[in-house]
């Protein structure tokens, strides 16, 4: 629907540009406080005004909240949560639209159903799970007996412990399943002709040949979208990280360390720092939406064939 | 020993049976055409014989080998598909190689091989296209060099011509007609098309309803319908088709008490048995009142061909048509005389619609 009239068009633009006047502004508050002095930002009515001090104290920041090695682990756990998520996510998509496999559709639906269950609701279990990634081998085994039979054979107390604890391994793997993605993957593969498959199966291709060489090129423009979704919601991770890794030197990422950058109750009020340092913890999920936008709206408006 | 040899093949979706046992045998090189109404279940059974559909019973052997169990690539069967189904994202000369690629030929044969082939089909200046910058008429070539690279044993066609323009469609058709010459292979081709069918086909196979009506070589299924659906099916405008009976001497009554002077039919004349008359548009001849055997009719209208008209025309409530290439002007509701060509009669049973022999 497309309506063309200049009172109708004024009022489009208006309500664009509220909307991103609230949008910016944060980000605008952020930035002028990040470039002040102390005594700039302490003032009373605060001045909107940039100031010229923005680099001292982005190099503060950066030296208060150690964000050089916590950079790189925000990175790589970002990285390899977005890669994960979409290897398992187009794999299990796969698996569900092009296999007729008895159970297909209750794999569907068990993995549709864990929309409903987002981390902040299972976290004690995928705690548990986390500390010993063993332990449901284990209860089976103790609920089987066989532990109690292997203990009572050859006196060989059977405890099985995997500690994801304090690892990339641990911050990385308990965000991978993702029911959002597996699903996006799911729309875009029915809409693959099935005169395609069938082409593919006739020039003797395997079914991981068709993923590679048809489904994985054609789905480029959908699998840029959802990494940056993903690179996006992973890099902001909180709750997590800040649960599963009680080594913060050495496993913290960025987002946890915006607590130590926050000026403590009795301390110099400094938020300039603490604001450049949010600067600087925000870029990186920012440039990679603005490098990716054109393939992020690309891939979820429309479909180029 | 044929080269594709079908016994006794059904097919049922879920409980839904849609193929009701067909046997085929073709012959190596030869070009096949299924030729049948939509829905009849033609490209069903080319699937089964490409290994897309499962086989629900009976046998299917290609090369004197049972392929029942194989799976698509290990039956040595190219197939063009309708909708030409190229990878959009491939340029032309990867879509046509690709087959090769699978099979992990080394690049530089590939090449050469995309190359004969393109050139065979004129697309070798299109290589470096993707499928989405070409017209309908490449794309369908590009399908058919896909299928032609691997050089299969079998060419399977689902109606690969459907989507294009009439004047295409003839271009292509005499291209594939060239390409089975030069090839040799085998090839079985389904359409609902009867021209293409008449003009590609060495041997013909009628469906209808999931059953085959008939196998013959095209004249051979113009000439003699082996039933009445084949008759009604073949040929345009389509055969004429009475049903009646005949009376106490030998008249075929038809319509609201017309009578047909059919005396050809002589052997198969029993009074009072119910049957189809059929006869051919171009075998009904105006003629005068005088002739022996006329059939008085009143023209409803004529429909203009160029070198030839259609004469659609009432004859004591029958309807018939004629095709007439006098050049002298009818006016609807004309009286006019016809007359059946001796020789042109078809007989069909009304119980069952298979041919009564005469
Ligand atoms: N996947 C399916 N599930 C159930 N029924 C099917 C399926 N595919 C085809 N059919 C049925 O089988 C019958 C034969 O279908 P088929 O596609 O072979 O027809 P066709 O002769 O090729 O027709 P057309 O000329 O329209 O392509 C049809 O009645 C159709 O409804
Ligand atoms: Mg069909």
């Amino acid at each position: 629907m497309i309506e063309r009239s200049p009172v109708f068009d004024f009022l489009t633009y208006l309500a664009m540009a509220i909307g991103a006047f609230l949008v910016v502004i944060p980000f605008w508050i952020t930035l002028v406080a990040g470039s002040q002095s102390l005594q700039e930002v302490s003032q009373v009515p605060i001045s909107l005004m940039p100031s010229s001090h923005l680099w001292e104290n982005l190099s503060a920041a950066w030296a208060r909240a150690d964000l050089g090695p916590k950079m790189l682990n925000s990175l790589i756990v970002a990285v390899g949560v977005t890669v994960g998520k979409i290897t398992l996510a187009s794999l299990s998509a796969f698996a569900i639209v092009f296999f007729n496999f008895r159970g297909r559709m209750i794999s569907f639906w068990l993995i549709f159903i864990t929309l409903m269950l987002p981390l902040e609701v299972r976290i004690v279990p995928t705690y548990a799970i986390a500390a010993n990634a063993l332990l449901p081998f284990q209860v089976i085994l103790d609920t089987l007996g066989i532990s109690w039979l292997v203990n009572a054979v050859s006196g060989i107390q059977v405890t099985l412990n995997w500690n994801l604890l304090n690892s990339y391994t641990g911050l990385i793997l308990p965000l991978v399943a993702t029911a959002t993605g597996t699903f996006l993957y799911r729309q875009f593969f029915m809409t693959i002709p099935d005169e395609l498959v069938e082409a593919s199966k006739m020039d003797g291709a395997r079914p991981i040949e068709f993923f590679f060489d048809v489904l994985l090129p054609l789905s480029r423009t959908n699998m840029l979208a959802l990494a940056t979704i993903m690179f996006v919601s992973s890099w902001n991770q909180y709750l997590w990280p800040l649960l599963i890794t009680t080594d913060r030197a050495n496993f913290g990422t960025v987002v946890m360390q915006l607590k130590a950058l926050i000026p403590a109750q009795n301390g110099t009020p400094d938020w300039n720092v603490t604001m450049a340092g949010a600067l600087i913890i925000m870029l990186p999920p920012l440039l990679v939406v603005a490098f990716m936008q054109r393939w992020f709206v690309r891939g979820l408006i429309s479909r180029d064939k | 020993m044929s080269q594709i040899s079908i016994k006794g093949v059904k097919k049922s979706y879920l409980k839904t049976p849609v193929i009701h046992g067909v046997d085929v045998e073709i012959e190596a090189g030869e070009f096949v055409v299924i030729l049948g109404p939509s829905g009849c279940g033609k490209s069903t059974l080319l699937r089964m014989i490409a290994g897309l559909e499962d086989i629900t019973a009976g046998e299917i052997a290609i090369g004197g080998k049972v392929v029942n169990q194989l799976e698509p690539r290990e039956r040595g069967c190219a197939m063009v598909f309708q909708n030409y189904a190229l990878y959009p994202h491939m340029t032309v000369r990867q879509n046509i190689g690709y087959s090769l690629k699978v099979a992990k030929v080394p690049r530089v044969e590939r090449d050469a091989r995309v190359m004969k082939v393109a050139q065979s089909v004129s697309l070798e200046t299109f290589l470096d296209r993707r499928p989405g910058e070409l017209s309908g008429g490449q794309r369908q070539r590009v399908a058919m060099a896909r299928a032609m690279v691997r050089e299969p044993k079998v060419f399977l066609f689902d109606e690969p011509f459907s989507n294009l323009d009439a004047k295409l469609r003839v271009a292509m058709r005499a291209e594939v007609r060239r390409l089975h010459r030069d090839l040799g292979v085998t090839s079985v081709f389904v359409t609902h098309d009867q021209t293409e069918a008449m003009t590609l086909a060495d041997k013909l196979i009628i469906m209808n309803a999931g059953n085959v009506e008939q196998i013959g070589k095209p004249t051979e299924v113009y000439n003699n319908p082996a039933s009445r659906f084949v008759a009604d099916f073949i040929g345009s405008p389509a055969m004429n088709l009475f049903e009646g009976e005949f009376d106490a001497d030998g008249h075929f009554v038809h319509g609201q008490g017309g009578k047909m002077n059919v005396s050809q039919l002589n052997g198969v004349r029993q009074p009072g048995k119910k049957v189809v008359l059929g006869v051919r548009p171009e075998s009904v001849r105006r003629t005068h009142a005088e002739t022996h055997g006329a059939i008085a009719a009143v023209v409803d209208y004529v429909e203009e061909l160029g070198a030839s008209r259609l004469i659609h025309a009432d004859a004591n409530g029958s309807r018939i048509v004629a095709l007439d290439t006098d050049t002298a002007e009818i006016k609807s509701g004309t009286r006019v005389h016809l007359s059946l060509e001796a020789d042109a009669l078809h007989l069909f049973s009304v119980e069952n619609g298979r041919r009564i022999a005469h």
